[in-house]
């Protein structure tokens, strides 16, 4: 049974007038301007996006401000926006092979095509606070140096030439790609659908996940075989032009993980692949799906489901982070009237409890007389 | 015929790098741009201008079967200038208006008169310009290169 009860008109008006107060702060302080946001606090800008499944970066920094920072109401806010917009379609699938490469790196060959590119990387630095950033001193520009042309091949396409590795991951011919915004979820489901699920999932809990089968849970011995990041373009068919129209770029980064050994009696034995791709700059992030994405191909490898990282279900139902908070926090919202029948539920219980003690203590002393 | 098929695919991959440069272009840049070629803005408006999503697509592996990856933001416009030539423009993002001068663009490319026009005052200085912040990019990557040595230790 449902009561309606209210009364909170006022106090919720009031309270969101005061989070419009708190979330501006003190009045002497400029307000934070919307490119600012988009220029410096880019990464956090990138994970918005991400985990909010939307590639816009002024959207993903007004919802930074928005919400004060907290990043996940953040995703929140993004997420409801894209509900209100008309779907023009599904783009052609992204080149990675032909990206405006930023940062390109790879753990298992030191002189590959290309070479090994750091672009603006936190590796290498000492992790000490920089005074000179609070003081607002000014920045140098980057170094330059002349570009070897060529093209930078991603390493899994080096090893394939040895046939050491498996392909790149092929769907039977009469496969139509998934797509979870369009269909709920019915498991056991395909490699194209965990991928989209991953590409939004929660960094947080992705990379625990993929830390757990590193300490032995569901283990495959990975290495990177490449990480780059940069520009891809994007084109799509419309019924009106006669080729697919140009769009623009978006940042990507791209995981290549490479694991431990499969063979059968047909196929001898090759290296197997994990693959992570997010939008913007997050190798932490595309490093974490990558070994997810290999470890939840368990079944396909015949290899025994034993760890969290492995199940499936267990980890695609849990890695949606808008789906995780709503559930959670709604603990929070009024439940007077299931709290009352639990507080009735107990009190009964303690009754009949205490009415069997009483029994007890009596027949024990008329044992005793 | 042959000559003729072969003309229309070079027009079609021109009229494709057009709009190319133009999806590309900030759009504070293509305002700037338009404003100083005194192109004209107006145009009737046959649809939009629109924002809505595409769902972007990546494959497998970096070359396998595609999966939906995520989506983003598009603004689009459809317009015919005066000559009846019709302009289509689709960019990542929201900004109307240059979705809407994009369009009265690839409009005024086809018209053979204005063409000209269109690539010398617009998409030829936004190329220049991509090309330019390109080149900055690759260069600045290129100085973060590793150059390998090997130290030799010890006596032989």
């Amino acid at each position: 049974m449902y009561v309606a009860v209210k009364g909170g008109d006022a106090a919720i008006s009031n309270a969101h007038k005061l989070l419009a107060d708190r979330r501006r702060g003190d009045r002497s302080v400029p307000a934070l301007r919307i490119d600012q946001i988009v220029e410096q606090l880019a990464l956090g800008v990138d994970r918005v996006m991400a985990e909010g499944s939307l590639y816009d970066r002024e959207l993903a920094a007004l919802a930074i401000a928005q919400s004060r920072g907290d990043l996940i109401e953040a995703v929140f806010l993004v997420r409801a926006y894209r509900t209100t917009l008309p779907r023009f379609g599904y783009t052609n699938a992204i080149d990675t092979g032909a990206m405006l490469v930023e940062r390109r790196v790879s753990a298992t060959y030191k002189d590959l095509p290309g070479g090994q590119l750091l672009g603006p990387t936190f590796d290498y630095t000492h992790r000490l606070l920089d005074p000179e950033i609070a003081a607002g001193s000014p920045v140098d520009e980057p170094e330059q140096r002349d570009v070897e042309e060529g093209r930078m091949p991603r390493v899994s396409e080096i090893l394939a030439h040895e046939g050491l590795i498996e392909g790149d991951g092929d769907m039977p011919l009469d496969h139509v790609t998934g797509d979870l915004t369009r269909e709920p979820l019915d498991f056991p489901i395909e490699r194209d659908l965990r991928l989209q699920a991953l590409a939004r999932g929660d960094e947080g809990f992705l990379l625990a996940l993929g830390y757990s089968t590193q300490r032995g849970y569901g283990r495959n011995h990975p290495f990177v075989g490449e990480i780059r990041i940069g520009e891809v373009e994007l084109e799509l068919d419309v019924p009106e032009l006669p080729f697919a129209v140009p769009l623009g770029r978006i940042r990507v980064t791209e995981c290549q993980m490479v694991t431990q050994f499969k063979g059968s009696a047909k196929v001898p034995p090759q290296f197997t692949r994990g693959y992570g791709l997010v939008f913007g700059q997050s190798e932490r992030k595309a490093m974490s799906m990558s070994l997810c994405d290999r470890a939840l191909r368990a079944r396909e490898f015949g290899e025994d489901v034993v760890a969290p990282a492995q199940d499936e279900e267990f980890v695609i139902s849990h890695s949606d982070n808008v789906q995780a908070t709503g559930f959670v926090e709604h603990l929070k919202l009024p439940h007077y009237v299931d709290f009352q029948a639990e507080l009735d539920l107990i009190r009964r219980m303690r009754a009949e409890h205490d009415a069997r003690r009483t029994d007890h203590v009596e027949q024990q002393r008329e044992a005793a007389e | 015929m042959k000559t003729d098929r072969r003309h229309e695919k070079e027009e079609a991959l021109a009229r494709k790098a057009a709009m190319a440069a133009l999806a590309d272009a900030p759009g504070e840049t293509l305002k700037a741009l338009w404003d100083e070629a005194g192109l004209p803005r107006d145009a009737q408006r046959l649809r939009g201008p629109e924002t809505g999503l595409v769902t972007v697509r990546g494959r497998i592996g970096g070359g396998g079967a595609p999966f939906n990856f995520g989506e983003a933001t598009v603004t689009r416009a459809t317009v015919r200038v005066e000559g009846g030539s019709v302009g289509h423009a689709y960019a990542l993002g929201r900004d109307k208006e240059k979705a809407l001068l994009s369009a009265i663009a690839d409009a005024l490319w086809q018209d053979a008169s204005r063409r000209n026009d269109i690539e010398t005052k617009i998409i030829a200085p936004l190329q220049a310009a991509q090309a330019e912040a390109d080149e900055r990019r690759r260069a600045e990557t290129a100085a973060t290169k590793v150059d390998f040595f090997t130290m030799v230790r010890g006596e032989d």
